[in-house]
């Protein structure tokens, strides 16, 4: 079965007596192991998208299973335990907490969200730290490192714990292009290393050139899929 | 566990000022607190002292009903000498009875030859005086402070008020219970100053004149003064002898005793009690203190991390981890005001007994005052403020455990 698997997915925002169609009725399916891109114009659906695949918020209409589970069935709690369990996220604006060290937030997860014992803890930690090349900055604080290096940081924290998924909503578009370059490669190595899946948005169309398989999104349709060396709308790998 | 207070530490840390201003406030709090109980505390036990140590003893105990009609100190409301025997025995096998001691309480007349007025009297036997009513003597001024036969201690208002001075002889007569009147010469041995309270105005003559004075064949006992060795055991030595003495029945089946403890014989009690009052006050207002710096710290806190916590939620905190890192910030923080408050407030009481404040009490003049504090004092409010430090930071860490993940996320 695959990692992820929408089927005609719906989600329906209301501001007051207003209906907002974010995600209109999308259906995909995505391999394990995989590096996907999320493309589109702003307002588009993108972060709607990520975040009911990331299990932070539920579809009005529609199935969705991320790693076997139908995401509808759980409430609150179990919807926290398994993002914890499965899914690792980075963000825009990197979100390290600012009152741990570029190691303490690696470890975060590690303390906080599993229970792993301090030494499996410390070896992941380094693990990752050496990953992601941040090992000697492993005692600084997120301020004193630059937006490339911190974003390292939250790659290594959301792999930690060794998720099935990573999510990264424009993990790039704080970054100068070199360097947002220079994550994206970073991603994709981790994606072969530790056989991650990752799904991330941007609309940064050099960015997306990285990604393997490319969907594309125009108000909450996915209106092209794109699989890197397969013409538009391909069938197959 | 650890991984929480190394969080809250950092995160007080990281706005510093404003958790140097909240636990400088606490403390302030604890200061106050410490400084009035040591200091009220230690003028309710000096004042609690002068009242049982120089006149009442820490309990009385008389026949049924001399208390009601203790105002005429009646001689038929005496205590025979079978009676007697039987308190003493009580007394004896109570081994929290340090010491107590009879009296003969009468009114009668006090004459001087040339002028007479009103005088009431105790009859006692001055040892056992003595060690029950321990300070006695340093009231007794200006004159021997013993109390021999032959020789009356006056108090000072009729020393002043007649010129009536130490070694001077004046005549006691009395109407004994059955109506005929006596009386005896006794030289002016003391003069004793007044106490405000009951028998605070009172002469002293020997036991034995007294009796001698009122006629009396077989010795007949107003009340009996108890010194406990432990003041602390009180109301324990209290309910025991009421327990023993619940058995003793007079003619009419009614119990033939009344026992008292020094509460219910002096007004000061109520001014003891309101001391206590005060002190749950000010305590309140610790809690208040408390209770709205660390909430308002706190909700501030959740406030500027809305992202932050949005994040740790998203990655996938538990909703009771996230509860547990702002309780603890919170608790923290009333901690670090109430160690310091502590230590402070601690300090002042031991300088202000260092320094040997001194008051006015009553007629009793330059008593030092001795302020101290307990370590159940300590405990208790260390504990006050820890608990209304977790009740103060519960309503923001729940919100904050409430919070939407991607709610939070979008916040700016
Ligand atoms: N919480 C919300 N409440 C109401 N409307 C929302 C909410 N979140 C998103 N929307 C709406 O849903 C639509 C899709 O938004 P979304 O944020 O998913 O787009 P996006 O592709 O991520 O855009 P961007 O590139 O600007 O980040 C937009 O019209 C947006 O206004
Ligand atoms: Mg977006």
């Amino acid at each position: 079965m695959a990692l992820v698997k929408a089927e005609k997915i719906v989600k329906v925002y209301k501001i007051g007596e207003v209906l907002i169609n974010s995600i209109n009725g999308v259906s995909f399916e995505i391999e394990e192991a995989s590096f996907v891109s999320f493309v589109g114009p702003s307002g588009s659906g993108k972060t709607t998208l990520l975040n009911l695949i990331g299990c932070l918020d539920s579809p009005t209409e529609g199935n969705l299973f991320v790693a076997g589970e139908d995401v509808n069935e759980l409430d609150r709690r179990q919807r926290a335990l398994f993002r914890g369990k499965n899914i690792g996220f980075i963000f825009q604006d990197f979100n390290l907490i600012p009152v741990l060290t570029v190691y303490e937030n690696v470890e975060y997860p590690l303390i906080m969200v599993k229970n792993v014992s301090t030494k499996e803890r410390e070896e992941r930690t380094m693990k990752l730290l050496d990953a992601v090349g941040m090992l000697e900055q492993k005692d600084k604080y997120p301020d004193q490192i630059s937006g490339g290096q911190k974003q390292r940081v939250a790659v290594a924290r959301a792999l930690v714990t060794n998720p099935k998924l990573v999510l990264a909503d424009e993990p790039t578009a704080n970054l100068d292009h070199k360097t947002a370059y220079t994550v994206i490669e970073l991603m994709k190595r981790m994606k072969a290393e530790f056989n991650t899946t990752f799904i991330f948005s941007t609309h940064d169309p050099k960015i997306v050139e990285a990604a393997e398989v490319i969907y594309t999104l125009e108000d909450g349709e996915i209106v092209d899929r794109h699989v890197k060396g397969v013409n538009s709308n391909g069938k197959s790998l | 566990m650890a991984n929480l207070f190394k969080i809250a530490i950092r995160n007080l840390a990281r706005y510093r000022r404003r958790t140097i201003l909240t636990s400088s406030l606490i403390a302030i709090g604890v200061i106050f607190v410490l400084l009035f109980v040591g200091v009220s505390g230690s003028f309710k036990n000096m004042m609690i002292g002068q009242m049982t140590d120089s006149m009442l003893g820490h309990i009385q105990v008389h026949r049924k009903g001399y208390m009601a009609s203790i105002d005429n100190l009646p001689l038929t409301m005496n205590m025979k000498p079978q009676a007697v025997k039987k308190l003493e025995k009580v007394f004896q096998d109570i081994p929290d009875v340090e010491s107590y001691s009879p009296r003969i309480k009468f009114g009668g007349m006090l004459s001087t030859f040339t002028e007479t007025t009103n005088i009431r009297l105790n009859g006692v036997y001055p040892e056992k005086e003595m060690k029950t009513l321990p300070l006695l003597a340093s009231r007794i001024s200006n004159g021997g402070k013993e109390i021999r036969k032959g020789e009356i201690i006056i108090p000072e208002l009729l020393s002043r008020g007649m010129k009536i001075n130490v070694g001077d002889i004046v005549v006691v007569i009395a109407t004994n219970k059955d109506g005929s009147v006596n009386g005896k010469q006794l030289k002016v041995s003391g003069i004793i100053e007044s106490v405000t309270g009951p028998g605070g105005r009172d002469g002293y003559v020997h036991i034995e004149d007294a009796m001698e004075i009122l006629r009396m064949e077989e010795m007949e006992i107003s009340e009996i003064a108890v010194r406990l060795r432990d003041f602390g055991k009180l109301h324990s030595v209290y309910n025991t002898l009421n327990t023993l003495l619940s058995g003793e029945l007079n003619k009419q089946g009614k119990p033939a005793f009344e026992v008292h403890t020094w509460e219910s014989l002096s007004p000061f009690y109520n001014i003891a009690r309101s001391i206590d009052f005060m002190t749950i006050f000010i305590k309140a207002m610790l809690t208040a203190i408390v209770l709205i710096s660390v909430m308002n710290v706190m909700i501030m806190a959740v406030y500027e991390r809305i992202r932050e916590i949005g994040t740790i939620a998203a990655i996938g905190t538990m909703p009771g981890k996230i509860l547990s890192m702002f309780v603890t910030e919170g608790v923290l923080l009333g901690i670090i005001g109430a160690i310091a408050g502590n230590i402070i407030g601690t300090g002042l009481v031991y300088l202000l007994k260092v320094v040997k404040i001194t008051f006015n009490f009553g007629r009793q003049s330059g008593l030092v005052l001795s302020p101290y504090v307990t370590l159940y004092d300590i405990v208790m409010i260390s504990l006050i403020v820890t608990i209304v430090a977790v009740i103060g930071s519960l309503q923001p860490a729940f919100k904050a455990s409430r919070m939407e993940p991607i709610k939070a996320l979008r916040h700016v």
